[in-house]
């Protein structure tokens, strides 16, 4: 069978299971865009910049587990992808991304929408092609799929030059990829499982510290929960891991790190065993190097061989897929005669339970005083049943819903982690509302993130998703004020959030349902609304306290148990 | 500490822009990168030198082989190994300085390969400690340019570190 580029684009995209895009179609991907026309295989979301098509490829896959795909064209298109690209690379989210080139002929003249994608996209992504024949498009685009989604995933660039995808061949798509250069290891070394095994049943202070991987890894999270009920250990969560263990389990201690609880802090500090579950030892989660788990012997589980071992040494580390790792450590477990060391463990929560008493996430909601930014995520939590997909943009508000909404399970918690991109929220959203039309999906935002990707509303007024929007506007770039206020004398150099728009006339006028909410009493009602509307999207704009600050925290270069705690 | 690692990469384009691309965006510093296709023309083998701590060269060694087209990557400084490194030199050689430039070759077992009535270039194989006594020598004449290839290196013995290996 002979087919363009662009055909065979379509096809393989079929074959490989994908049922969204997200894209914006430009000059040098027309012919592709033709081909999307005459042939709808797959619903084509589109966005209204290129850097929420990424988000949105993000949220999408995120939410479902799959693959996010983005279709961008070539110069100002590829350049306006590169925020989302290196987003999903720093928080391993697997993306593919087609970008469209100016024809082979041209690359190089300086031709109209020209830029050197691949050169700029590559620490952008964990691997990118420039596709430079039609023969080699169907292999590029497997190897693409294959690269993206297994290891630890990732985004793949893929540029495909114009005359490429209207270039005629033979259709072939390889069954298999087989790359001897990219073999990742998936099983533990048994040798080191039967010492991450003895460590455990060792133990008297240990702590489950777990991340990102135990969300990306299928059945983890459930291996997870079995083990650490099996052994009664105490878990603390990365900001990409919240969900990945129940946070209304008595053994879960909530976030750790910069803004994490006193409890999960503390017990890391004073832990002699420190299990980590697919996560990376970021620095906004060890704060001061040297005072990090000081006396614990430490493990590290993890996909990728270079996160061992980077910041903080690992005496014991494990290279594999967390879930298969996990299944293997339980195994493990199974075939030992004793158990954990029930005695020490005691003694172990009978500290952490005093730290707990701390309760360092209280805040007090005064009827007749301001909204309080924790009130409204207790609220949307409450009114959700805990249940609905929560994106954020990047801020206070990103660590108050981290802190106080609370996650049953996997999938459900959409954030920026490791990029930290104002502006990510609303179109993840929108990639996660396209994944799971009957889901109530939330963007808590703040009222500067939410402009740096606003016209995404049209995006979700377009195709009728009734995402929900919900705005802490303190009238500052809060985290931003915050930091001025501690570590600058309270010299607030432009974080004020001015001239503000309006956002309840702004929804109105995309098309959305807007609201305001100045009082604490109506904050229940208006939410209990807004989860109402399936028709269109919602936004609604809490008028939240001005200067509320986010507790607990670790000053940037402060050992962990350094706590500013209000 | 200084650090020799031989790397087999696929000989695809831009493969060698990710291996530089990853030194400068970590930080770390490259004296000397080589890189040639070998028997199998799509295998390219590189020996790079670079230099830190044992952590930082860990780390260097695992970033590598994190690369796609990476196919292995080893230190080889630790191991019984061998370096050779090749010398261009062009230097001034008028009247008095001709047979002494000639002379100094000769001593370093160097080879002219080119002459002209003002200057000889003279080409020289070994060690970096080699080339660069060969160099001071032959300051004081008059070097008129020089280029080094910086070191290729391999293990001594009968095993080889190939794809298969």
């Amino acid at each position: 069978m002979k087919l363009t580029g662009a055909e065979i684009f379509v096809e393989c995209l079929k074959r490989e299971g994908v049922d969204t895009i997200f894209g914006y179609p430009g000059g040098a991907v027309l012919p592709i865009y033709d081909a999307i026309f005459q042939k709808p295989l797959f619903k084509h979301v589109l966005v209204r910049h290129e850097q929420a098509a990424l988000h949105a490829a993000n949220g999408y896959a995120r939410s479902t587990g799959k693959c996010g795909v983005a279709l961008v064209t070539s110069g100002p298109g590829a350049t306006n992808a590169i925020t989302g690209l290196v987003d999903s690379y720093m928080d391993s989210i697997p993306t593919v991304c087609f970008s469209g080139q100016v024809a082979t002929g041209m690359i190089g003249n300086d031709a109209f929408q020209e830029a050197d994608t691949v050169g700029l996209t590559r620490s952008a992504t964990k691997h990118n092609f420039l596709v430079k024949s039609v023969e080699e498009l169907a292999p590029t685009i497997r190897k693409a799929f294959y690269i993206a989604t297994t290891g630890r995933p990732g985004p793949v660039l893929v540029d495909i030059p114009k005359d490429v995808s209207t270039a005629v061949c033979e259709f072939d798509y390889p069954e298999t990829v087989e790359m001897r250069s990219y073999k990742p290891v998936t099983k533990g070394h048994l040798g080191q499982i039967k010492k991450v095994a003895t460590a455990m049943l060792n133990a008297k202070r240990p702590v489950l510290y777990t991340g990102g991987g135990v969300i990306g890894s299928p059945g983890a999270a459930e291996k997870l929960a079995k083990l650490a009920r099996q052994l009664n250990f105490p878990v603390t969560n990365t900001l990409m891991g919240l969900g990945g263990f129940p946070y209304d389990d008595e053994r879960f201690l909530g976030m750790l790190g910069m803004h994490g609880t006193y409890e999960a802090n503390m017990a890391v500090t004073h832990s002699d065993l420190l299990i980590s579950v697919g996560a990376r030892f970021d620095d906004r989660v060890t704060g001061r190097l040297d005072a990090f788990a000081p006396d614990a012997k430490i493990i590290h589980i993890d996909i990728d061989p270079a996160s061992i071992s980077k910041n903080v040494f690992a005496h014991l580390p494990v290279v594999g897929d967390v879930g298969v790792v996990l299944g293997q450590i339980l195994k493990e477990l199974e075939r030992r005669e004793s158990g954990p060391d029930e005695a020490a463990l005691a003694v172990w929560w009978h500290q952490i339970n005093e730290w707990r008493a701390k309760d360092c996430l209280h805040f007090d909601q005064a009827m007749d005083g301001p909204i309080q930014p924790q009130y409204v995520v207790r609220k949307l939590h409450e009114l959700t049943k805990g249940d609905a997909i929560i994106a954020t943009e990047v801020g206070q508000h990103q660590m108050w819903a981290a802190q106080h909404y609370g996650f049953k399970k996997p999938r459900r918690w959409i954030t920026s982690g490791g990029l930290g991109t104002m502006g990510f929220g609303l179109p993840a959203a929108i990639g996660a509302q396209i994944a799971m039309p009957k889901e109530t999906v939330i963007d808590i935002a703040g009222e500067a993130s939410i402009q740096m990707n606003i016209q995404e509303l049209a995006t979700a007024m377009q195709y009728k998703l009734p995402v929900k929007v919900a705005i802490l506007n303190n009238t500052f770039m809060g985290m931003v004020r915050q930091w001025q206020e501690m570590f600058y004398e309270s010299r607030y150099s432009h974080s004020y959030s001015d001239s503000l728009p309006d956002f309840v006339k702004l929804a109105e006028a995309y098309g959305g349902k807007g609201y305001r909410v100045t009082k604490p009493a109506e904050v229940e009602k208006v939410i209990a609304e807004a989860l109402k509307n399936r028709d269109s999207f919602t936004v609604i704009d809490f008028v939240v306290a001005k200067e509320e600050n986010v507790y607990p925290m670790v000053p940037a270069g402060a050992a962990l148990n350094e706590m500013v705690l209000a | 500490m200084r650090h020799v690692i031989t790397i087999l990469v696929e000989n695809e384009f831009g493969v060698l822009t990710r291996v530089a691309g990853l030194f400068s965006a970590r930080g770390y510093n490259i004296e000397s990168l080589n890189v040639a296709a070998t028997m199998d023309p799509t295998v390219s083998r590189m020996t790079l030198v670079t230099r830190g701590d044992e952590a930082v060269i860990e780390q260097i060694k695992k970033q590598l082989n994190k690369l796609i087209p990476v196919i292995k990557a080893e230190d080889i400084s630790q191991t019984e190994h061998m370096e050779r490194e090749m010398l261009l030199v062009k230097v001034r050689a008028v009247d008095n300085t001709r047979a002494e430039v000639l002379r100094m070759a000769d001593v370093f077992r160097a080879k002219v390969v080119d002459v002209s009535e003002a200057s000889y270039t003279v080409e020289l194989t070994g060690k970096a400690n080699k080339l660069e006594a060969f160099l001071r020598m032959l300051e004081p004449l008059g070097i008129i340019e020089m280029t080094r290839t910086g070191p290729v290196g391999m293990r001594r013995g009968a095993s080889g570190f190939t794809v298969d290996s």
